[in-house]
């Protein structure tokens, strides 16, 4: 019998399981790293250098560095792990959270103020909520990060 | 014979313990978050709690994917306030109360809850946000605390049935501790919230408040809730909550005594990603 896995459809959503964790193994052992200083400070200085330490491949190396979140949670990557990649360059949980959206930061934190993102149109693959994927990306943060 | 007097369910947004770290509890944004929980701290003065068993999860900090137990016990006699990669929080170190900590784990276990025993743990906001909460910041906290760590971080996590009866095993180990103890259990997380991807920022104010309405007089019927409406209704982030039912299961009326006085119940949209709930639950 197959496993039961009935978050698959949901809008937006890559639920962590034991496949996504195996994927993400090495990527989230690499960001577990970054609660020493001493490891944050090897990493700032040389970002792909600490990388290449890592039994990582190539494409979660490159979303890291793109601090692309949403790939990276695509290849493995939790958001409780990737958030030290976010602490280790100063940014705050909304901030992060924010980046995955195409929204600005201000964008964002509006939303959140005025009662955060409806539920409506958002909880199945295929409904018109702003987090199905023909909405993307949302807002008006079309420029990525670069680093 | 020890009691459980009261239980206590809080979210444990990590912001909050910024804010309260940093100064920032009068400003607007934050002033009304606090202000839920004014009564919660004179209220807990008042009950001077010997031992809080409590509740949550941790967020990549004492567990990484090297480890990942369903359900930790804190066994040791201290715990020291983890560095999750900004510097461990300013507040005091949480001591443990080794001995009934173990007496719960022999006793749960014999009653089939296979329980992961950890002797040396660091603790997260997950643990210390709802202390700063409900305590301020005090010099020392004033009382022991049990920490107990769920995992919600990797799917599958323990179904809301699995935690109200192993709630239930843990209030049944509690009362057979011998020693004349007044405890609290605490079950933190939540509410709605989601921290990933295009759907980032979800917030479902219905869903909340059904979720403390049946806490309050359903729970039993709560606790049959399958994850995958937690994660549509609540966000991937909101099955946290799931940990409040641990925490309902150990209250009296469960097993057949009066139901519990609700004492303080708050909600407020938002904390940074988070809706914010809080509820007291006195056993009479």
């Amino acid at each position: 019998m197959s496993l039961d896995k009935p978050y698959l459809d949901v809008p937006g959503t890559t639920i962590f399981d034991a496949e996504q964790s195996r994927k993400g193994y090495w990527l989230n052992q690499f960001c577990m790293s970054l609660m020493k200083a001493e490891n944050r400070e090897r990493f700032k200085a040389n970002e792909r250098a600490y990388l290449d330490e890592w039994q990582m491949s190539e494409a979660q190396k490159d979303a890291v560095m793109e601090r692309d979140l949403n790939k990276c949670i695509s290849l493995g990557g939790n958001i409780y792990f990737l958030a030290k990649i976010g602490a280790t360059d100063g940014k705050s949980f909304q901030q992060m959270a924010g980046s995955m959206t195409g929204m600005t930061e201000e964008e964002y934190r509006n939303m959140m103020v005025s009662g955060g993102r409806s539920v409506e149109g958002n909880r199945v693959l295929g409904e018109d909520g702003d987090a199905q994927p023909q909405h993307q990306p949302q807002g008006k943060s079309h420029t990525k990060t670069t680093h | 014979m020890a009691r459980i007097t009261s239980s206590v369910y809080t979210s444990h947004v990590p912001a909050i313990g910024a804010a309260i770290d940093l100064g920032k509890t009068q400003e607007p944004y934050w002033q009304p978050v606090f202000k839920g929980y004014e009564y919660s701290k004179q209220w807990l003065k008042e009950e001077k709690p010997d031992v809080v068993f409590l509740v949550y999860n941790d967020h990549a900090t004492a567990f990484s994917l090297e480890v990942i137990p369903t359900f930790a016990i804190g066994t040791a006699e201290r715990f020291q306030p983890a560095d999750e990669g900004w510097g461990p929080r300013p507040v005091p170190v949480v001591h443990g109360h080794a001995d009934l900590a173990s007496h719960i784990s022999h006793s749960v276990i014999q009653d089939d809850f296979d329980l992961t025993i950890v002797n040396k743990m660091d603790v997260d906001h997950g643990l210390t946000v709802p202390l700063s909460l409900m305590c301020g910041q005090p010099a020392e906290w004033p009382c022991r605390v049990i920490p107990f760590a769920v995992n919600v971080v990797q799917y599958p996590v323990p179904s809301g049935r699995r935690c109200f009866e192993l709630g239930r095993a843990i209030g049944r180990a509690i009362r057979s501790y011998p020693e004349d103890l007044n405890v609290q259990i605490w079950g933190t997380g939540g509410m709605s919230h989601q921290l990933q991807g295009p759907r980032a920022g979800l917030i479902n104010k219905e869903f909340d408040n059904m979720f403390l309405d049946r806490l309050i007089s359903d729970p039993k019927g709560l606790a049959g809730l399958p994850h995958i409406d937690y994660v549509r209704e609540a966000g991937s982030e909101g099955i946290e909550l799931v940990m409040w039912l641990i925490a309902r299961g150990a209250m009296n009326d469960i097993e057949g005594g009066q139901s519990p006085v609700v004492k303080n119940r708050f909600y407020h949209v938002p904390a940074s990603n988070t809706a914010v709930g809080h509820l007291i639950l006195e056993n009479m």
